[in-house]
């Protein structure tokens, strides 16, 4: 599709701009219809012409304070006022105070003889006569075809239509006129061909029993306008169009942190938590603990006193309430409060435009800070991929407009990569956390990962992931070698380690002992051997000291004898 | 103007009795298309319903909600209140064929 940046779209336009009031038109068409022109708006039949018209009419009074003329062909006044009444809009209210003037205009075929040359001056006064009494700027024919059914003669019809766009423009007022599509043209009996100024084309097609809407604006003269299909929806506010104006990837970016409800999570993410206004994809297998962390994301958002938008495609709002508060998340205080509210539908009820418009009008109202989406993936099974993926980016484009923090969950199934989403929507993620199911020795562990968070330092450590009644809670996954373990396999593990632990302690304090023990031996043995080298040194001196003595004595016993004896030996006679 | 001698009379009414007709001229102001349909309205009127008709003459210019309120739409238009059913002559009427056959006055002929 064909995106018009914004600045061609909102460039001042050379012409005058008649604002519908209809959620989204304007936006697409730079401010409204052509002022002072006639549109023409073609479609199959109940493809919302009418409604669009009549939203013309009666917004302009409501919310332009612009009167209007209102000339029906297919509805009278009062089926008109039926059925626009379930959109609170009061019509009688307002043709009694004269700003809005209806007239039905009925032609029937049978009942008319053609008699000669004529002109259609009747249905000129009647709408002049409205046009005076209500001072109108708005003028609605809805729908000039009923004219080609009940007039015979199509020369005069077509001559007197011309002349009718041309007195319309005369009036100054601005005309939305409604066709029936035709077979290969836009309208059935060439309207397009007087009516040139802004051509819009509405859609109404089925696709796998899903009805979707489409408006295209197909030509606007003298105007930029969005030439994309534009999705469309009728619901009990009237007409909207999702203005899917691409923004250029021009949005502001704050630096601004918000807190992801995990304690541990945000000391992952650079100690902060995510950045406020960025996109967030939790993905992960059945039962991972999306809706958990997105319920934590919620809480800690509500706790702030931000309000939140939460879009649950899978659960009922009490069953997510009743779930969330056995982990600890009581969000019903936050819903009593208003801070919070669920928008749940199954995402079949309808089409894919539907729900993006419906998200759209959501944070237009409700202006959240943050927008949980669970699960993204449900909105896959009503459109092609690469048709759910535009109209995500766009979405995901608009609330970073908004400086909405949004929080996608995607159910990856079984068997396939984790790392693959089924949207292919991880490209347009700033951060991406990943939740896997690890089983292991008879049960399953939930782990968490931040596979990527632009801007921000991360963690790159796998944590094992626990839902806790005190909430969620991160805990370091057993690392070990080859492998990552969690759960009772991690608790075991740590039994383990720490058996072998005191093992080693135990054989540590054992061969201390024989050690010590072997010391203590080596030690007597020295003991012993000094004790002998001890005895040894006492007989060595005993027996020195008996050397001694013994010498000393036979001297003695010598001098004794010689002195005995008397013997003069070598003349040394001693006295 | 009658192709038919024997026709015309015996045919608008069977009955034989007098039915009133009420008729509506609706014109947008004095133009020669409106004078030619006010001429000929009043002409078949003067002929062909002499004393049972009713016949009002109304410029939409002047009264513009009477013309809603006939639903008008083209101008000239001569409504033919009564006998039911109720019929609408566009044009300048200058087509007297087409005329009476919308007045009940005379057989279509298609």
């Amino acid at each position: 599709m064909v995106e018009h940046s914004v600045s061609a779209v909102m460039t001042p336009p050379g012409i005058a701009k008649c604002p519908t009031g209809i959620r989204g038109l304007d936006q697409i068409t730079g401010g409204g219809l052509p002022r002072g022109r006639s549109t023409l708006v073609c479609g199959s039949a109940g493809s919302g012409k009418t409604l669009l018209a009549m939203e013309f009419v009666v917004r302009g009074v409501r919310e332009f304070g612009e009167p209007g003329v209102f000339m029906a062909f297919e509805e009278t006044q009062r089926e008109l006022t039926d059925n626009v009444h379930s959109l609170g809009f009061d019509l009688a209210d307002l043709v009694q105070q004269k700003l809005i003037a209806i007239d039905y205009v009925q032609v029937e075929r049978s009942e008319i003889e053609e008699t000669g040359e004529y002109d259609l001056e009747g249905l000129f006064l009647r709408l002049n006569y409205m046009i005076q009494q209500t001072g109108a700027k708005r003028v609605v024919l809805d729908s000039l075809e009923a004219l080609f059914a009940a007039l015979p003669n199509e020369a005069i019809l077509r001559a007197e239509l011309r002349r009718l766009f041309r007195w319309l423009k005369d009036q100054g007022v601005t005309a939305v006129i409604t066709a029936e599509q035709g077979a290969q043209t836009l309208t059935r009996h060439g309207l397009e061909e007087y009516i040139s100024d802004c051509v819009i084309f509405l859609d109404h097609r089925v696709t796998n029993q899903i009805a979707t809407r489409r408006l295209r604006v197909v030509k606007y003269r003298g105007s930029a306008h969005g030439t994309s299909e534009y999705p469309t929806t009728i619901d009990e506010r009237g007409l909207s169009v999702l203005p899917l104006s691409s923004l250029g990837l021009a949005y502001e970016v704050s630096d601004e942190r918000v807190p992801s409800g995990a304690e541990r999570l945000d000391t992952m993410l650079g100690g902060k938590g995510y950045f406020r206004g960025s996109s967030i994809l939790v993905s992960g297998t059945a039962g991972a603990g999306k809706t958990s962390l997105a319920a934590a994301f919620v809480d800690a958002q509500c706790r702030r006193g931000e309000r939140c938008l939460y879009l649950a495609f899978e659960e009922s709002p009490h069953q997510i309430l009743r779930n969330m508060r056995s982990v600890s998340y009581d969000l019903e205080p936050w819903v009593k409060a208003g801070l919070l509210h669920f928008h749940a539908v199954r995402s079949t009820l309808y089409g894919l435009e539907q729900h993006l418009v419906a998200l759209h009008k959501l944070t237009d109202e409700f202006h959240p800070a943050a927008v949980v989406v669970d699960p993204v993936t449900n909105l896959l099974s009503m459109g092609v991929t690469d048709e759910v993926k535009a109209m995500l980016t766009r979405v995901i484009d608009h609330l970073k407009t908004l400086g909405v923090t949004a929080l996608f969950t995607s159910l990856t199934s079984g068997g396939e990569a984790t790392e693959r989403t089924e949207v292919n929507i991880s490209s347009l993620m700033d951060t991406w956390v990943l939740l896997r199911n690890l089983e292991a020795s008879g049960e399953r562990n939930r782990l968490l990962y931040v596979l990527k968070s632009r801007g921000m330092a991360h963690s790159n450590q796998v944590r094992e992931f626990l839902l806790t009644s005190e909430g969620i809670q991160l805990t370091d996954a057993y690392v070990g070698p080859g492998e990552v373990l969690a759960g009772s396999a991690r608790l075991q593990q740590m039994a383990r380690d720490r058996a072998e632990v005191l093992t080693a302690q135990q054989r540590t304090a054992r061969r201390q002992a024989e050690i010590a023990e072997q010391r203590r031996q080596v030690q007597s043995e020295v003991d012993a051997l000094q004790a002998r080298a001890a005895a040894l040194t006492d007989e060595l001196r005993l027996m020195a000291d008996e050397e001694q003595w013994r010498y000393q004595a036979t001297a003695d016993t010598r001098a004794a004898l010689e002195s005995a004896r008397q013997t003069d030996v070598n003349g040394e006679v001693k006295p | 103007m009658h192709d038919n001698p024997s026709d015309p009379d015996d045919w608008q009414a069977p009955s034989g009795a007098a039915r009133n007709y009420v008729l509506k001229l609706y014109v947008s102001g004095i133009t020669p298309r409106s004078e030619e349909a006010i001429r000929c309205v009043t002409a078949i009127c003067r002929e062909r319903l002499a004393g049972r008709y009713d016949l009002e003459i109304i410029d939409i210019y002047r009264h513009p909600a009477l013309a809603r309120d006939g639903q008008i739409v083209a101008a000239p238009t001569l409504v033919k209140q009564l006998p039911l059913p109720l019929r609408r002559m566009i044009g300048s009427m200058a087509n007297e064929e087409r005329l009476l056959a919308g007045l009940d006055l005379r057989p279509r002929a298609d």
